[in-house]
């Protein structure tokens, strides 16, 4: 996975609570094994009913057709677990969310994909998007090192972010090379089990 | 220190691996449920790895979302067709579309004895937690962590904040745990769960039966929990007791001590607790495009004048979208088609409570109706009782076991613009097809409605 240090790009409005799932990449493009996700994100936002483009939507501005970055409203992501969402945002060329909140399904989503989500609290996120709003169409820095997000050089504001996930984005580190790292607790786990509660451990696929 | 623990510090601390270095929780899974949806990007990317599967032994995958539900229609997905390949590659247990225990993913894992009381499960599907009313503590997780469990068996998780819900009252006939659920997105709003394991008690849950719970618990999601359970009493064991998986059937086995205290100990802490009285509860259901837009059948649809800013937006759009208007009455509202089905409610007493409204009446010449059973083992039950004949005499086509309508992966969507009163647990623009507009429902009301071909209170069909 690529590590994920610094991204500078410009930063897209797509606003509004509760944006779920089914929004970001309806169930239409998970049907087909090799859809172009980035072409379905958003797709009934970005398309009208009759294929033909909706220019009013931000994605399909000229503007902001190249973002790296969306700021997004609270809980954004929920629904379901569909990590399409994410690959769709990628495909598309995002890699980093800045909002109030996210759907927990889609922020592990997120981590495991190296996309990084950021949620801020009331006052930073005014910050960023009154610069969003003045700027139309700016580029912000994001610097996970630092965590802080800037307007060029210059700060305008710091993120928090969980230590470990900041770990394992910055190195692009393999969610499950790191698990396999810890292969002995999984051993121990299963023999102590079969010596205690053996049902734990028995097959699910006799008896058909 | 509080040496009191709840059912999920119980489960929790049983199934705990350790810490990875990086001092996330591994947690082990006994049951790894997997539907096709996932399987082609999760397994391509297991090959190009060059890892094996863990146990094998333990997983097992069911074909539901992109199943073709209608009767003849035989068409085979791709992601059907790619399952086979990797199922027969691994070895793995495949229940196949024309299998016997075929179903949704949540309700052949409640049938087949994969969920068990104090097991843990995982499943690459939100709703995983539906088995949670077995005590089985399930979570949904996306196709990089299923990749994950299939090469390690355990689950990387942050330790969740834990929620008691207690409901009480006893419910009116006409009102069902799907009301409650709605009832309770309503006053908790669709966040409220976030960060958050759930457990639901109270006299309302021990009243119903294990399926009005496993409604109760598949729409924790709905307010985004991460995943939820319900303390087994003998209900759930007798319901695990007769899967023909179940451990409970070696008598060999001396399960006792497992099971003994699967329960929260008396002052045990959650870090919230939330209680709901459902005493004077009336059938709810969807106005808006989230599951916290809920009226009583009573009601009129809100007026966005009287909310807060930020609510205040969601319900313009949610109202521009679902072509309803501020004040007006939600019953007498037009349908164009009903669905019975989903991991939500289509379980047999869903149907049966759905057949009782239907039973020699015909449903309104305007309108479609389709059932489609939770599983084939469902719906042989209810051919055996003769459902599928009070649903097919009164204009429904009865289908066959799948997720069908629900997601629309198998391509069964709506025509734009139609309305629909739907048993699903998603009222997501879009959702059923684009421009379709889901109203959430329990079977009951679906029912009534289908008969009237609007929006009825089903209290007048009883």
């Amino acid at each position: 996975m690529n590590s994920f240090t610094q991204l500078r790009g410009v930063v897209a409005p797509v606003l509004g609570d509760d944006m779920n799932t089914d929004q970001i990449i309806p169930s239409a493009y998970l049907k087909d094994v090799h859809a172009n996700l980035g072409e379905g994100l958003f797709a009934y936002l970005r398309r009208k009913p009759t294929g033909e483009k909706n220019s009013d939507f931000v994605l399909e501005m000229d503007t902001y057709k190249h973002s790296k970055i969306l700021l997004v409203g609270n809980n954004f992501g929920c629904g379901s677990s569909r990590e399409h969402a994410v690959w769709a945002l990628q495909e598309f060329g995002i890699q980093c969310l800045i909002g109030k909140s996210f759907a927990e399904l889609f922020r592990e989503n997120c981590l495991k994909n190296g996309v990084l989500a950021i949620s801020l609290d009331d006052e930073r996120y005014s910050i960023i998007s009154n610069f969003v709003s003045n700027t139309g169409g700016g580029e912000l820095s994001v610097d996970l090192e630092k965590c802080e997000i800037q307007n060029k050089d210059h700060k305008l504001c710091d993120f928090l972010i969980h230590q470990n996930e900041r770990y394992m984005l910055l190195n692009g580190l393999d969610d499950i090379g790191l698990t396999l790292g810890n292969v002995d607790l999984i051993l121990k786990w299963e023999e102590h089990m079969i010596g205690h509660h053996s049902f734990l451990q028995s097959s699910i696929t006799t008896g058909y | 220190m509080n040496t009191k623990k709840t059912l999920f510090d119980k489960i929790w601390e049983q199934h705990s691996v350790g810490q990875r270095n990086d001092g996330r929780h591994l947690l082990y899974i006994d049951r790894h449920v997997i539907h096709e949806l996932h399987v082609p990007h999760a397994f391509k990317r297991l090959d190009l790895s060059g890892r094996s599967i863990r146990r094998p032994d333990l997983t097992v995958i069911v074909q539901d979302h992109t199943v073709p539900t209608r009767p003849g229609l035989e068409l085979i997905s791709e992601h059907i067709k790619i399952t086979r390949e990797y199922a027969k590659k691994y070895q793995l247990k495949l229940i196949d579309v024309s299998s016997e225990q075929h179903g949704i993913v949540h309700i052949v894992s409640s049938e087949m004895g994969f969920a068990m009381p104090g097991f843990t499960l995982a499943c690459p599907d939100s709703h995983a937690s539906t088995v949670g009313a077995l005590g089985c503590l399930a979570f949904g997780c996306g196709t990089t962590e299923l990749e994950h469990i299939l090469a390690t068996q355990v689950m990387v998780l942050d330790k969740p904040k834990q929620l008691k819900v207690n409901i009480t009252g006893v419910l009116q006939p006409g009102v069902s745990a799907k009301d409650v659920s709605l009832y309770l997105i309503r006053t908790l709003g669709v966040n409220a769960g976030r960060g958050f394991v759930v457990e639901f008690t109270g006299s309302t849950v021990q009243e119903m039966n294990i399926e009005s719970r496993m409604t109760l618990c598949n729409m924790s999601i709905e307010w985004g929990a991460r995943s939820c359970l319900i303390a087994p009493d003998s209900k759930a064991m007798d319901w695990c007791s007769k899967t023909p998986l179940s451990p409970m059937r070696d008598q060999s086995l001396s399960m006792s001590a497992f099971w003994e205290n699967l329960k929260s100990d008396d002052g045990a802490f959650f870090d919230q607790e939330i209680e709901l009285n459902c005493s004077e509860l009336t059938p709810q259901l969807t106005w808006g495009t989230d599951p916290s837009q809920v009226v009583g059948i009573d009601e009129l649809i809100p007026d966005p004048q009287d909310m807060s800013l930020n609510d205040q937006q969601q319900a313009l759009k949610a109202i521009s979208y679902m072509d309803v208007l501020p004040g007006e009455r939600i019953q007498g509202i037009k349908v164009d088609r009903v669905f019975i089905g989903s991991c939500s409610n289509s379980r047999i007493s869903d149907l049966r409570a759905a057949a009782s409204i239907v039973k020699n009446q015909k449903i309104a010449i305007h309108l479609k109706a389709i059932v489609v059973p939770g599983s084939t083992q469902i719906k042989k039950q209810a051919e055996q009782e003769g459902l599928d004949k009070i649903f097919l005499d009164a204009g429904f086509e009865w289908h066959r076991s799948g997720c069908s309508m629900c997601a629309g992966a198998n391509g069964d969507i709506g025509l734009p613009g139609e309305r629909w009163l739907s048993t699903t647990n998603r009222n997501f623009e879009n959702r059923q097809g684009r421009d379709v507009k889901t109203h959430l429902v329990s079977p009951q009301m679906a029912a009534a409605a289908a008969l009237a071909g609007s929006i009825v209170d089903v209290r007048n069909y009883l």
